[in-house]
């Protein structure tokens, strides 16, 4: 026991909730976990969001969001720090105990300089001087492959990337020379190309300072790739836990094999037919007068019945893609045409059956309903306004939609509040299929949902797609989505588009430089693949 | 209906209270002529005299009863500051919204319009117009209303231009929804909560506005009683240790702060914009 860095004994996590209009209700967050982490190992929670793993993750900071009852032990390097007074807790924290958050972007302050802010707690603990604080920082920053680690502390945090102040955090947490980081999923707010830099950063820093760490994220391929062991969690309760190779080759519980083997789904792609539904010639567009095009000499087609997949990193011109498309935003140069009728490039130049062919689906179906219609009205406004559906019969259409995407009459009378994530993003997707369209595009339509919810949403589309011959524009930066439904792939590169074709052809070999990069980025569920990826991204 | 009874219950004692003032004045407004124990305008007894039996809270400087035209003000003054709330609501919410739908130069042209009007004190612009207009009822409905309007449209446009940029607004539009289904059906329902607490403050407000009008002499005009008239007739009293005057400007701040305690409480059951039910 000797080595034992950490030890949760039964911890659980309570919480009164208040839904309005209605009497108190108890909620149980974490229900009697336990867990040990020996010195220098790193413990990956995993699990879907509301699975407890953020709240698990910080308890062994003895800290609690607002309103929640810890009870149970969580042993510290010996001691119960539950039971402990501020005044512990105070020297735990940022000593002994130190926290790296998901998105560094906010939990830097802009008014200060980076150095400040990472060697503030070294200080504050009187660990070192302001000197060998600084000595130390520098030494961290070069340990996790920042540029110019002389002088990158002087900068202030608007002046680095993303993916290098989610490393400065870390180097924060590692400065300090703690016994345990917590990381909460540093790299979920990452683009695939630099999170595999991050992560690689993170698990060298591990590996030198020899820090032990509980690792937090939803995503298995990511968490195989830096813990020793994993611990799987599921609204709350302890679902198995095993070390990393175990989790991965040979999972115990359904839960987990289902996690395993989520993105599953086979689909064979069909070959572009010769008159496409979708043409897009040549376009470029800017936002307002800028003359910076955002989309540069864009050109694709679409076929009926298919799905064309458009991949890129954040900030390479997709989304705007389909303002374009939808008409949201003019282009500036180029054409696209829709069932070989060119498109009129606003949306009030455009017939009210070109609208109703053309739908969309968005990536956050919490703000794509408002809030204050019921199922019925968000699914049957289409249908009243496009065929003049009204009463009976259009409660009729809606009940037919609902079965559709697998949910059924009870979900009528609801209010999207009352939904989950998955549950409106289906309701999103009836709402689209009312207007019986020809084409839907999707824009990053599973990327806010948990990965088994996202599956079941693929497989709906996919299933959909065969049912009404609908094509759909998918827009995605998740390659293994894409792998899943694509008939073809462009792949987008800051407003040009790098690779395009059908998939097979886009996916195989010969690479260009971006599509190799962005391709050996995506984790894959399988241990060593970090190692195998940075060799061959080197070489 | 049940659903109404536990609203009441889990309602604070802060509220109930407000609740329960601003039910009594309202009572007291509409039923001002079955209530009062005499008339509005008939001299009853001694000018000043102090409470008695006869008359509860006192006589005026004419020596009307003080508590039947305390009654008659409640009236008048409610009635005015009501009717002038609900149109600056009208106005102000709709253009508001609108301007928030169009953008452009429409929301620039009328923005800069109310920015022209706000950037004149409203007392003395009220003032000015008055001077010339008679001061009818209809007159300060009117100018009141307008001039209220210009805050409720600041605030409408605020609330409407976060709605606006919203996936199901920007939805309805791809579907090719018109202005009128995206102003009253898309974003009004969810910009209501923060106007239904802005309209009870905006009330309060106008019966200060028209206070103050009645005590400069160019709001009510007598016989008829209100509350700020009451105060102007009364303030020589103060000097002689007379508290009529203080009656009626107390019942000013109590509707105030009965109704500010309503407002905050609705304000505080319908913060939640995710929620559809309760709304």
């Amino acid at each position: 026991m000797a080595d034992t860095l950490l030890d949760i004994r039964n911890l659980t996590i309570e919480a009164t909730a208040y839904p309005p209009g209605e009497a108190p209700q108890e909620i149980t967050i974490v229900n009697g976990v336990s867990l040990t982490l020996e010195r220098g190992k790193v413990l990956g929670l995993i699990g879907e969001s509301g699975a407890g793993k953020s709240t698990i993750g910080l308890s062994p900071a003895g800290y609690g969001r607002g309103g929640i009852r810890l009870s149970g032990e969580v042993w510290v390097n010996g001691r119960d720090i539950l039971q402990g007074s501020p005044k512990a807790l105070r020297q735990l924290r940022g000593k002994e105990v130190c926290y790296v958050a998901q998105s560094a972007a906010a939990a830097f302050n802009p008014a200060h300089t980076l150095m400040e802010q990472v060697i503030e707690t070294t200080l504050l603990h009187g660990l070192a001087t302001r000197k060998e604080a600084e000595a130390r920082a520098v030494e961290l920053f070069k340990q996790l492959g920042l540029p110019d680690p002389e002088n990158f502390g002087s900068r202030y945090p608007h002046q680095v990337s993303g993916g290098q102040l989610q490393r400065a955090m870390t180097a924060m947490a590692l400065c300090p020379e703690p016994d345990l980081i917590i990381f909460d999923e540093p790299t979920t707010a990452l683009d695939v190309t630099t999170q595999i830099d991050v992560l690689a950063a993170i698990k060298h820093a591990i590996k030198t300072t020899g820090v032990g760490a509980l690792y937090i994220t939803h995503d298995l391929a990511v968490v195989a790739q830096v813990a020793d062991d994993i611990l799987v969690l599921r609204q709350g309760d302890k679902v198995e836990m095993g070390s990393a190779a175990q989790i991965i080759e040979s999972p115990q519980e359904p839960y987990t094999q289902a996690l395993v083997s989520v993105r599953s789904i086979d689909h064979t792609p069909k070959a572009p037919t010769d008159t496409p539904i979708l043409s897009v010639e040549n376009v470029s567009a800017a936002y307002s007068n800028s003359g910076n095009n955002v989309l540069d000499g864009i050109s694709m087609d679409l076929s009926a019945g298919q799905t064309l997949a458009i991949v890129g990193e954040s900030g390479s011109g997709k989304s705007t893609l389909a303002r374009v498309i939808t008409g949201l935003l003019p282009p500036n140069k180029g054409q696209v045409s829709f069932q070989s009728q060119p498109l009129p490039g606003t949306l009030g130049a455009r017939n009210k059956e070109t609208l109703r062919e053309l739908q969309m689906i968005y990536q956050m179906a919490d703000v794509a309903m408002n809030p204050r219609h019921t199922v019925e009205t968000i699914i049957g406004r289409p249908l009243t306004f496009y065929f003049g559906l009204k009463g009976k019969a259009r409660r009729a259409r809606v009940i037919e939609l609902l079965d559709e995407i697998e949910l059924g009459e009870g979900f009528i009378d609801r209010y999207p509040a009352e939904l989950s994530g998955g549950q409106k993003q289906r309701v999103c997707i009836a709402r689209a299929l009312a207007a019986k369209p020809k084409l839907i595009i999707c824009d990053e339509v599973t990327s806010a949902l948990d990965p088994l919810v996202a599956d079941g949403i693929l497989k709906l589309l996919l299933r959909l797609q065969a049912q009404e011959n609908v094509a759909y524009l998918f827009i995605t930066h998740d390659l293994a989505t894409v792998k899943a439904i694509a008939d073809s792939i462009a792949v987008m590169h800051r407003g040009k588009v790098v690779r395009y074709g059908e998939r097979d052809n886009v996916l195989s070999p010969p690479f260009d430089d971006y599509t190799q990069k962005l391709l050996a980025s995506v984790p894959q569920m399988k241990l060593g693949w970090l190692e195998e990826a940075l060799t061959t991204h080197t070489a | 209906m049940s659903k109404s009874l536990t609203l009441l219950k889990r309602m604070p004692v802060t509220a109930m209270v407000g609740l329960l003032l601003t039910f009594s004045f309202l009572i007291m407004a509409v039923f001002a002529p079955w209530l009062a124990p005499y008339s509005m305008s008939e001299s009853v007894g001694d000018m000043w005299m102090g409470p008695s039996a006869e008359f509860w809270l006192g006589t005026d400087n004419l020596g009307r009863d003080l508590l039947s035209r305390l009654m008659y003000g409640a009236r008048t003054t409610m009635t005015i500051a009501a009717l002038a709330t609900a149109l600056a609501f009208s106005i102000g919410s709709v253009l508001g919204i609108l301007a928030a739908v169009y953008g452009g130069w429409v929301d620039q042209a009328i923005s800069r319009g109310v920015d022209i009007v706000m950037s004149i004190p409203t007392l003395i612009f009220a003032l000015v117009i008055l001077s010339v207009m008679p001061s009818t009822m209809l007159m300060l409905i009117l100018i009141m209303g307008i001039l209220d309007s210009t805050r409720v449209f600041r605030i409408s446009r605020a609330v409407a231009v976060n709605i606006n940029v919203m996936d199901f607004v920007e939805a309805a539009r791809l579907r090719g929804e018109g202005k009128r289904w995206i102003v009253f059906r898309e974003i009004l329902p969810n910009a209501l909560t923060p106007l239904v607490a802005e309209l009870g403050l905006r009330f309060i407000f106008a019966v200060l506005f028209l206070s103050s009008l009645s005590f400069l002499g160019l709001g009510v005009q007598p016989p008829e009683a209100d509350w700020g008239s009451m105060v102007r007739e009364n303030r020589q009293g103060i000097v002689f240790g007379v508290p009529a005057a203080l009656i009626p400007a107390a019942a000013i701040a109590l509707l105030a702060i009965s109704v500010n305690l309503v407002a905050d409480w609705i304000l505080r059951q319908t913060t939640d914009l995710k929620g559809g039910r309760s709304g």
